[in-house]
């Protein structure tokens, strides 16, 4: 075993002790030089906790949970590290669970449709070890090269596939976790039906506010007999929106229906060759699966939908490579972002699908207004937009601005009957966003919930609600980020 | 007081760092952080461990340096990131300005290091001095002995240093100068013959040369030429390696060859960055730049031509490691494969991640021996579940670690360069045409 650090010269907190009796020394950072890896997530947000525990088991976690109760101190799940919305930023210090040791897929059971993960899993380790069985886990984050199960879980996580197979919450079928009391509980089961309120569920997107995950047996799916992966592209995003409703009409769902416009085309394009033509306004990624005849048909619709909309172009794939490349772009879209740009601001919104022509024109407008430009590369059959602004954090006053300006963007989701989030979760940053969709009585509930299951100070405390919700100071409603001197990361401001 | 910051002409520039967005998605290719699931273990980490340390947020203090050590430099999270992070050139770049930093607290360890590469590996005599006494103590039956009947009296750690090391029985390569002149030379290249490639694997210098004789291909060897430095880069040693880029530069210029050819992948990376690590020197920046642009690996070059005319068949079955420094730092993945599936008989097996270290790294399985055996271990499980007869490498210091491995497993999976097995298909198609 690696031995992480020398031990220190001075004699570790109690705190420290206690949980390095339990769990190891090589389990436990406490030293400054550790703890900053453990400050941020995928976001600005910058925080470092006071211990790191990295733990093999769920008693472990138990145990950890006991102490730290005991201590009277905080404690933040994280996976990855990889979320977008300040989710494991342990913005109150305390101990930060990590859970990346705890990545063995335990079971597969292809007869029950099943597998046991333990949190840890990456969500393509999985996809990729039941490809090998002819089997898949449909939700697909985009970052699904690195983010973990038990971190889809917690934020109720999406992706292109959500559209056709639902989010996160419709593949779990039982999950265990630790309460804030230590206590191990498993939640649903792996039947099909349970009798009684579905507590489960409450902890598909919870952002480790109730307890911490620590074993999801997740359905699993065939391998679709056949695939079809198109590109259609459009001279205007509002003709590629008006094509998405066009689609849905005539009664098809694809697995996949993504659009990526033009700023971002010109940004992708020439690092990923994913095969967008760069002069294109705009372009849908649509992907359709199924038995054979099916797919042949539906994708006929999808043309003549697409068609009806004005498209100049639809090419479908004809190999594997090709559609992988295709999707490619879409997925690596982000941080071609961050090689193009110093910094650059991520929403994460929901409209109804029906109003995105109009949504996605009064989007670029008030971008525009604001003199940003503005990418956009979202999941366009579900309404999940992720308009992004790009700007230079060295220009004085323009973190404001651009504070401003996706306060409006929301704003223009909320007003059109959408939501603040799509799938990154509410997290540290968007907890002032919650009063624009729910009512003080909706958000009392929400605190009821958290504190049937303990304290709301015990675990991730000021997450997801907003402050005086269980957060005594609560986390500055106005993103508040200090801008260093010499800020040398690019930074994704969500 | 200390001054715990990184200094010279080296340091780790704001734009190279600003394309990292903490997106992650480097953290599953990279060995150390899947071996150890520790962020600062990780390139996203351990670049946040840099940006700490240049804002002066943080000091560069033993622990924070020991992150840094503890990275391959195999480069794979450049292949990952979407960002286009140059991570190589970021961690060379703080490595060397922590060691230009002489008031800082630097680890003894890489004082040891540089010192080591300077005195032996940047002088060959010494190195051939020092590598001839390995050769006494295998021939003279003692390595048998100790990796025979004694090694269950000795202890086990003294049994684990001894298996990594080679077993060198062979005749080494140490030719120079005109090393093949076919009648009719299509184009003539220089060959870097390097500090211990000859040394410890002298066939996969005969087999480069015998390929390059069969495609009609002069070959030289520039006499003095130097050990290419990469690992003195990649230890922080910038001047050390100036040093040696300036004088194989002068060397190979006067060879009047067309191409550099270098058989080993991590030589061959550093030395196509030869004009950034001389960005600095007006004198040199321009002549090391267009230097840069010979230089070839062996299989990009054999690929670029036509090679598949006369091949022989080679009866076995052959996976594939991908030199980390051939895969990530040059990009080339294809030019192994494409060599490997032209050869007739041989059938081409694929690993699971073939392009993940398998914990090499130049010294790194010296400097950090516990998480290089658990790099190498995870690559193990991947090599041996394809049952094939042979793993081919591109690079010394691979086949080096992957024999270490095999020995520890008793698997009589033999290691082999590529170019090897190419000669091997070469000679079988000339015996096939003599008869």
């Amino acid at each position: 075993m690696v031995r992480f650090f020398k031990r220190s010269r001075h004699k570790p907190e109690p705190l420290v002790r206690e949980l390095i009796k339990v769990v190891g020394i090589n389990q436990v950072l406490y030293t400054a030089e550790d703890l900053i890896g453990y400050e941020y997530d995928a976001t600005i947000e910058r925080a470092a906790p006071e211990v790191v525990v990295l733990p093999h088991t769920t008693d472990e976690i138990s145990s950890v949970v006991k102490i730290c109760r005991q201590y009277n101190r905080p404690i933040v799940p994280r996976g990855s590290g990889s979320g977008l919305s300040g989710g494991s930023v342990p913005i109150k210090g305390g101990v930060v669970v990590s859970l990346t040791r705890m990545n063995k897929i335990l079971d597969i059971n292809i007869e029950n449709r099943y597998a046991v993960l333990q949190p840890g899993v990456i969500n393509l380790q999985l996809q990729d070890r039941l490809a090998t069985e002819g089997f898949t886990y449909a939700p697909d984050p985009s970052s699904q090269r690195i983010c973990t199960l038990g971190g889809n879980v917690a934020n109720n996580s999406g992706g292109p596939h959500t559209l056709a197979h639902g989010s996160t919450v419709n593949h779990i079928l039982e999950l265990e976790v630790v309460l804030p009391n230590g206590d191990i509980a498993r939640l649903g089961s792996r039947v099909l039906d349970t009798p009684g309120p579905d507590i489960r569920g409450l902890f598909a997107g919870s952002e480790g506010t109730l307890g911490i995950i620590t074993e999801i047996t997740a359905q699993i799916i065939p391998l679709p007999q056949s695939l079809k992966t198109m590109l259609a592209v459009f001279d205007t995003v509002t003709s590629a929106s008006e094509a998405v409703s066009s689609i849905i009409r005539r009664g098809v769902i694809p697995v996949a229906l993504e659009m990526l416009d033009q700023e971002i085309i010109k940004i992708v394009e020439p690092r990923i060759q994913a095969g967008y033509p760069l002069d294109a306004g705009a372009v849908l990624l649509i992907e359709i699966e199924g038995i054979p005849d099916a797919v042949d048909a539906d994708s006929e619709l999808v043309k003549a939908a697409c068609e009806a909309s004005g498209a100049s172009e639809i090419r479908v794939a004809t190999s594997s490579e090709e559609r992988e490349k295709l999707w490619e772009g879409r997925k690596a879209a982000i941080g071609a972002i961050g090689a193009a740009y110093p910094a650059f601001y991520l929403l994460d919104g929901v409209v109804p699908r029906t109003k995105l022509p109009q949504v996605m024109e009064d989007v670029l407008a008030v971008a525009s207004s604001y003199g940003f430009k503005c990418a956009n590369m979202f999941h366009a059959g579900d309404g999940n937009l992720h308009p992004t602004l790009m700007f230079d954090p060295q220009n004085e006053g323009v973190l404001d601005r651009v504070l401003e300006c996706a306060g409006e963007i929301m704003r223009i989701c909320v007003d059109s009957g959408g939501a603040i989030t799509g799938e990154h979760g509410v997290g540290l940053e968007k907890t002032s966003y919650m009063e624009w969709i729910y009512s003080q009585d909706d958000l009392d509930a929400m605190e009821n919930i958290r504190e049937a299951f303990g304290p709301a100070d015990v675990f991730n405390p000021c997450k997801i609600l907003p402050n005086g919700h269980g957060c005594a100071v609560g986390h500055a409603a106005e993103i508040n980020i200090a801008m260093g001197g010499n800020q040398t990361s690019a930074d994704i401001y969500i | 007081m200390k001054q715990l910051n990184f200094v010279g002409l080296d340091v780790p520039s704001t734009e190279d760092l600003q394309n990292c967005v903490h997106c992650g998605f480097c953290l599953p290719s990279c060995p150390t952080y899947l071996a150890t699931g520790h962020e600062l273990e990780s390139p996203r980490g351990r670049l946040h461990v840099i940006a700490g340390i240049k804002e002066g947020r943080i000091d560069a203090n033993t622990k924070t340096l020991q992150h840094l050590d503890r990275c391959l430099q195999c480069r794979a999270c450049e292949t990952a990131c979407p960002s286009a992070v140059p991570y190589g050139r970021i961690m060379e770049d703080a490595r060397a300005s922590i060691m230009a930093n002489r008031n800082s607290i630097q680890p003894r360890s890489w004082f040891i290091r540089s010192f080591l590469l300077r005195n032996i590996l940047g002088h060959q005599k010494r190195l051939r001095v020092a590598i001839s006494l390995g050769r006494l103590y295998s021939r003279s039956g003692l390595q048998d002995l100790i990796r025979g009947p004694l090694k269950k009296i000795l202890p086990m750690k003294l049994v684990r240093l001894e298996n990594s090391l080679p077993s060198l029985r062979k005749k080494p390569f140490r030719k120079s100068g005109s090393l093949s002149s076919p009648n009719i030379a299509l184009d003539k290249v220089a060959l870097l013959t390097g500090c211990i490639h000859g040394e410890l694997y002298p066939e996969m210098h005969s087999s480069t040369v015998e390929v390059l004789d069969y495609m009609q291909i002069e070959v030289v060897a520039p006499v003095d030429q130097v050990c290419c430095g990469a690992l003195h880069i990649h230890a922080g040693d910038a001047e050390a390696s100036r040093k040696l880029a300036r004088q194989n530069i002068e060397i190979f210029e006067s060879s009047g060859a067309s191409k550099v050819l270098v058989n080993a992948a991590g030589c061959g990376s550093a030395m196509k960055e030869y004009g950034r690590l001389l960005r600095h020197d007006e004198d040199w920046r321009e002549r090391a730049e267009v230097f840069s642009g010979k230089v070839e690996d062996i299989l990009e070059f054999v690929v670029k031509h036509k090679f598949d005319y006369q091949l022989g068949k080679v009866s076995d079955v052959v996976t594939l490691q991908d030199a980390c420094h051939l895969a990530h730092a040059q990009k080339e993945k294809v030019a192994p494969r494409t060599i490997l599936s032209a050869i007739p008989g041989l059938e081409l097996r694929e690993m699971s991640t073939p392009d993940r270290c398998c914990g090499s790294a130049g010294i790194y399985s010296i400097v950090q021996p516990d998480l290089s055996t658990q790099v190498l271990s995870a690559k193990l499980e991947d090599v041996l579940s394809t049952d094939a007869g042979t793993v081919c490498t591109a690079n010394p210091g691979c086949t080096l670690q992957l024999e270490a491995g095999l020995r520890r497993e008793s698997s009589d999976m033999d290691v082999r360069h590529v170019i090897e097995l190419l000669a091997k298909s070469v000679q079988a198609g000339r015996d096939k045409t003599d008869m």
